[in-house]
């Protein structure tokens, strides 16, 4: 395995300095090693970007070598071993003003187009769409506002699972989701981020941009996929968040209007059908499964997937007081959360079906044996006792 | 090292060190305080290195093997702390103290009660630090950038965190002020300031930097330390303050820290480079301008740091502008070095090479610098291991090969004992070799879309984490051979003469190797040949 390693790595490397000499000679050649380089994207801000990188990137290889190739050559040929002597020049004004006027004539040329792109990049005006993301310890919410939709996403329970076994069998791992989110080509949706907690930044490197995502505050990038360019697109949270920092990714597809209008309906459905379970009868079977799929994507993070929680930062679910005793106070911790842990409140990010599902699952899983099962009308019931909560 | 008590110079009232382990203790000479950082630098080199290949192993493959992710974060962390605060700054001390008197002509640091007291809180300062891995919930997680509000989770530690921050902090400051002062008051006469060796130089002005940003770090870590246990909201949105407020005053410290790290290392390869050209330095005054000019500038590149707050356009433009213009100095740097090896008599002992390795490698991590500079390229770079490897061309391959390329410079100055050439040189190409195998590969990696600080990646980053992981272990394993070869070097070895090196010069070199235990009693004369070098 480790030998397969090896020449595949080996062959990286020959096509990375294959790569590196072509750069000079033709800048589009090298876009080919998508491993290797900025991926061109599918916006016009990826665009500008690559193609500012190419150039800087461009301008570095030619200025090294110059300045290398001069240094090799004097190593090669100024030698003692070769009998050369020293020269006694120690200074030259014409040289020094010339290699100071040089470099600010280059950067020069480089800060216009820079500023060029940069103009166009922070430009949010005229959106179609507005899409409002919410960074959370370690998730996203995604509202689309002007069609009323919200959307949880997380990491998806098969990478989930993946992460001490075999990340190699699943496709995606680390950059799948339970619930991707959908756009529109060829629109300009106007992103608004901010976070719940700490500051994380949104990416997807093929759209072109990150931002940080930041409590308290709103910043804004824009993104309009080209007409041509429908597809899925991935990327996760680019600003250190904590313990699941890595395990946040984001997957965006980008399709035709038609299909994002359908997929709004959809979304739209599927939340009245939630609501309207809430009032049936839920068989065990059913409440477990749901609620399996509804522990990994929200708890699992801190938990872990067998519920043994980690010292002294998670507790336990498996034998715990709260899961095994009084449901009451089960509810209550998953309803307002623990003020001053990582245990926030989930009320507001599940269904009440959802909530009833995993709590169902919690006292029943891991050899957990409180046995009560909890109906979605229980939740909505105590959800309209108090102010939200309990 | 200096355990050499012999006085050639009968001015000295022949007294050599106090016996016995107490004077490291109590010690106020300059050589022994020298020796002091130096060895803490490599003890913590070691201590943080460790950190580094904890880091690599577990990223050596996709999914989670040898640590948890909350773990994971603790070594990113304390790894950058320690390096940085532990490794890299005393390290440069240590320089300082055993080298700006020999070379001014100076008898000894000018204040050396100070000088024994900003070394020995170091060691306070780091147990306080390295203790927190020992208590519930582990030690520091957020980023040794400290960014709130993450780090404000981070429970028992933080206060830890913070009093280690003021102890560096406070270390850092004497220091710096010991340093100014002694360059400013006790050159010996005739050196003026414009002789003076570039390596005074470039510390001089380390030595501003220091003393002017070190007390910022310290006021923006009392803010997290109230806004977490007196209810201060500096840096809570909900409280009326804002968090990214901490990242611009962390920043206004963090770049001219940036310039700290990486001055005294210019000083050290043009002391080295001319010496090995058989050629005076090129351009001495366009270096010293050249120096002064990147600390200026320091001040006002700090938001490059974080062109994805979402500042305003004015701001973005601005910062990048200043930022490209650090290229321009920093160019004059390169072009003088090569500049110095032109038409130069050559030979490549390990201080040249490590100098020569630094010149080209510290360039590379500058043409990063330099597309980072660059807005709208640095939104897709931010925070991914382009920047990774950007930082560690500059700091490993730029400060670390640069400290290695004075301590084979100066160890047999030091020690009065040459090092075994062989080694060295076996030294060096391991080294340079491994290094790059483990940080060019980050390059591709951050350009293909890896985050930095995460425990797992996606499988299409595995195979260049192999790479680099791969590099990582012989880069970290080559150092223990660095290691023996110091320690062999104290203990014995071929004897070093006076001048070292057939090119050297400067007033430490008019000295015995080993000097002895104190020097210049009586103010050196100054030589045309001796000045500027």
């Amino acid at each position: 395995m480790y030998s397969r390693r090896l020449t595949k790595g080996m062959q990286r490397i020959a096509r990375g300095l294959a790569g590196l000499s072509l750069t000079t000679a033709s800048a589009g050649a090298f876009a080919a090693f998508s491993d290797l380089n900025m991926p061109v994207g599918v916006t016009p801000i990826s665009r500008e970007a690559y193609e500012l990188h190419m150039l800087i990137l461009v301008i570095c290889v030619l200025i090294g070598i110059v300045v290398f190739g001069a240094m090799i050559i004097s190593m090669l040929k100024h030698r003692k071993s070769l009998g050369y002597q020293a020269a006694k020049f120690h200074h030259s004004t014409k040289a020094e003003i010339i290699w100071t006027v040089i470099p600010c004539v280059i950067l020069v040329g480089m800060a216009i187009p820079a500023t060029n792109a940069l103009i166009r990049m922070e430009d949010t005006s005229d959106a179609d769409i507005t899409l409002k993301i919410t960074g959370y310890q370690w998730k996203w919410k995604y509202e689309y506002l002007e069609d009323g939709l919200t959307i949880y996403s997380n990491l998806a329970p098969s990478s989930r699972a993946a992460i001490y076994n075999d990340p190699k069998a699943i496709d995606h791992y680390l950059l799948e989701v339970d619930n991707r989110i959908v756009l529109p080509v060829d629109r300009k949706v106007r992103v608004l981020l901010t976070a719940d907690d700490v500051i994380h930044a949104w990416w997807v490197p093929a759209l072109g941009m990150k931002k940080d995502a930041i409590p308290g505050f709103i910043n804004e990038l824009w993104i309009r996929v080209d007409k041509d360019k429908a597809g899925v697109y991935r990327g996760q949270c680019a600003e250190l968040c904590g313990k699941d920092h890595g395990f946040m990714p984001i997957v965006v597809e980008a399709t035709s209007d038609d299909r994002y209008q359908a997929w709004v309906a959809e979304q739209k459905a599927a939340m009245a059908a939630e609501k309207s379970a809430v009032a049936r009868e839920w068989q065990r079977d059913e409440l477990m499964a749901r609620g399996e799929q509804v522990y990994l994507a929200a708890c699992a993070g801190c938990h872990q997937v067998d519920g043994s929680g980690v010292v002294n930062a998670f507790p336990a679910i498996r034998g715990s007081q709260v899961a095994t005793g009084d449901l009451k106070q089960h509810l209550q911790v998953i309803l307002e959360g623990r003020p001053g842990t990582a245990m926030k409140s989930f009320a507001g990010e599940l269904s009440d079906v959802e909530l009833a599902a995993v709590v169902t699952y919690q006292r029943n899983a891991f050899g957990n044996d409180a046995g009560d099962l909890v109906q979605p009308s229980m939740i909505a019931a105590s959800r309209s006792v108090g102010s939200g909560g309990i | 090292m200096s355990t050499a008590t012999t006085t050639h110079d009968e001015h000295l009232d022949h007294h050599g060190p106090a016996p016995g382990l107490l004077r490291w203790v109590f010690t106020t000479n300059h050589k022994d305080i020298g020796t002091l950082y130096l060895l803490f630098a490599l003890m913590m080199f070691f201590v943080g290195g460790a950190l580094a290949l904890g880091i690599r192993l577990e990223l050596f493959e996709p999914g989670l093997q040898f640590l948890d992710p909350h773990l994971f974060n603790q070594f990113t962390t304390m790894h950058a702390l320690i390096m940085i605060f532990g490794a890299v700054m005393p390290a440069f001390v240590g320089f300082a103290n055993w080298q700006v008197p020999i070379m001014i002509g100076a008898p000894d640091m000018a204040l050396p009660r100070m000088n024994n007291w900003s070394f020995w809180i170091l060691p306070f300062a780091f147990a306080m630090l390295i203790s927190t891995f020992f208590m519930p919930g582990g030690a520091p997680a957020g980023g040794w950038t400290m960014y709130p509000p993450l780090v404000l989770q981070g429970g028992a530690n933080l206060p830890f965190l913070v009093f280690a921050v003021h102890l560096m902090g406070i270390s850092s400051v004497l220091g710096a002020i010991n340093i100014i002062v002694t360059i400013l008051n006790m050159r010996a006469p005739g050196m003026t300031l414009l002789k003076m060796p570039l390596f005074v130089w470039t510390w001089l002005i380390t030595a501003y930097l220091l003393v002017a940003v070190m007390p910022v770090l310290a006021g923006a870590v009392t803010m997290l330390l109230t806004d977490k246990f007196f209810g201060t909201s500096f840096f809570n949105a909900a409280g009326g303050g804002d968090p990214v407020m901490f990242q611009h005053v962390f920043w206004f410290f963090g770049h001219p820290e940036v310039y700290i790290l990486i001055l005294p290392a210019f000083g050290i390869v043009s002391q080295i480079i001319p010496t090995f050209a058989r050629k005076p330095l090129f351009g001495y005054e366009s270096m010293v301008y050249a120096t002064a000019s990147i600390a200026f500038i320091s001040f006002v590149v700090w938001a490059h740091h974080m062109f994805t707050v979402g500042m305003p356009l004015a701001g973005e433009l601005f910062f990048m502008y200043t930022t490209m213009l650090v290229a321009v100095p920093t160019a004059v740097k390169v072009f003088n070095w090569t500049a110095t090896m032109w038409r130069g008599s050559m030979t490549f002992e390990t201080p040249m090479l490590f100098a020569i390795a630094f010149v080209i490698l510290f360039t590379i991590g500058g043409f990063s610098g330099l597309m980072l500079a660059i807005v709208p390229a640095d939104f897709q770079y931010h925070d991914t291991y382009f920047v990774v490897a950007h930082f560690h061309y500059v700091l490993v391959t730029g400060s670390v090969f640069a400290i290695i390329a004075g301590v084979y410079y100066w160890l047999p100055k030091w020690t009065g004992h040459m090092y075994n050439e062989t080694l060295g040189k076996w030294h060096f190409w391991l080294s340079a070799i491994s290094v790059n195998v483990l940080f060019f590969p980050q390059h591709f990696l951050g350009l293909a879309g890896m985050p930095r600080r995460i425990p797992d990646y996606a499988i299409q980053f595995a195979d260049w984490n192999w790479v680099s992981s791969v590099g990582g272990f012989v880069f970290g394993l080559s150092q223990l051979l660095f290691a023996y070869i110091v320690f062999s070097t104290i203990r014995g070895g071929e004897k070093a003469t006076e001048r070292v090196w057939e090119g050297a010069h400067g007033l430490e070199f008019t000295l015995p190797s080993p000097p002895p235990y104190h020097t210049f009693a009586e103010p050196p004369k100054i030589t045309e040949a001796e000045a500027h070098s």
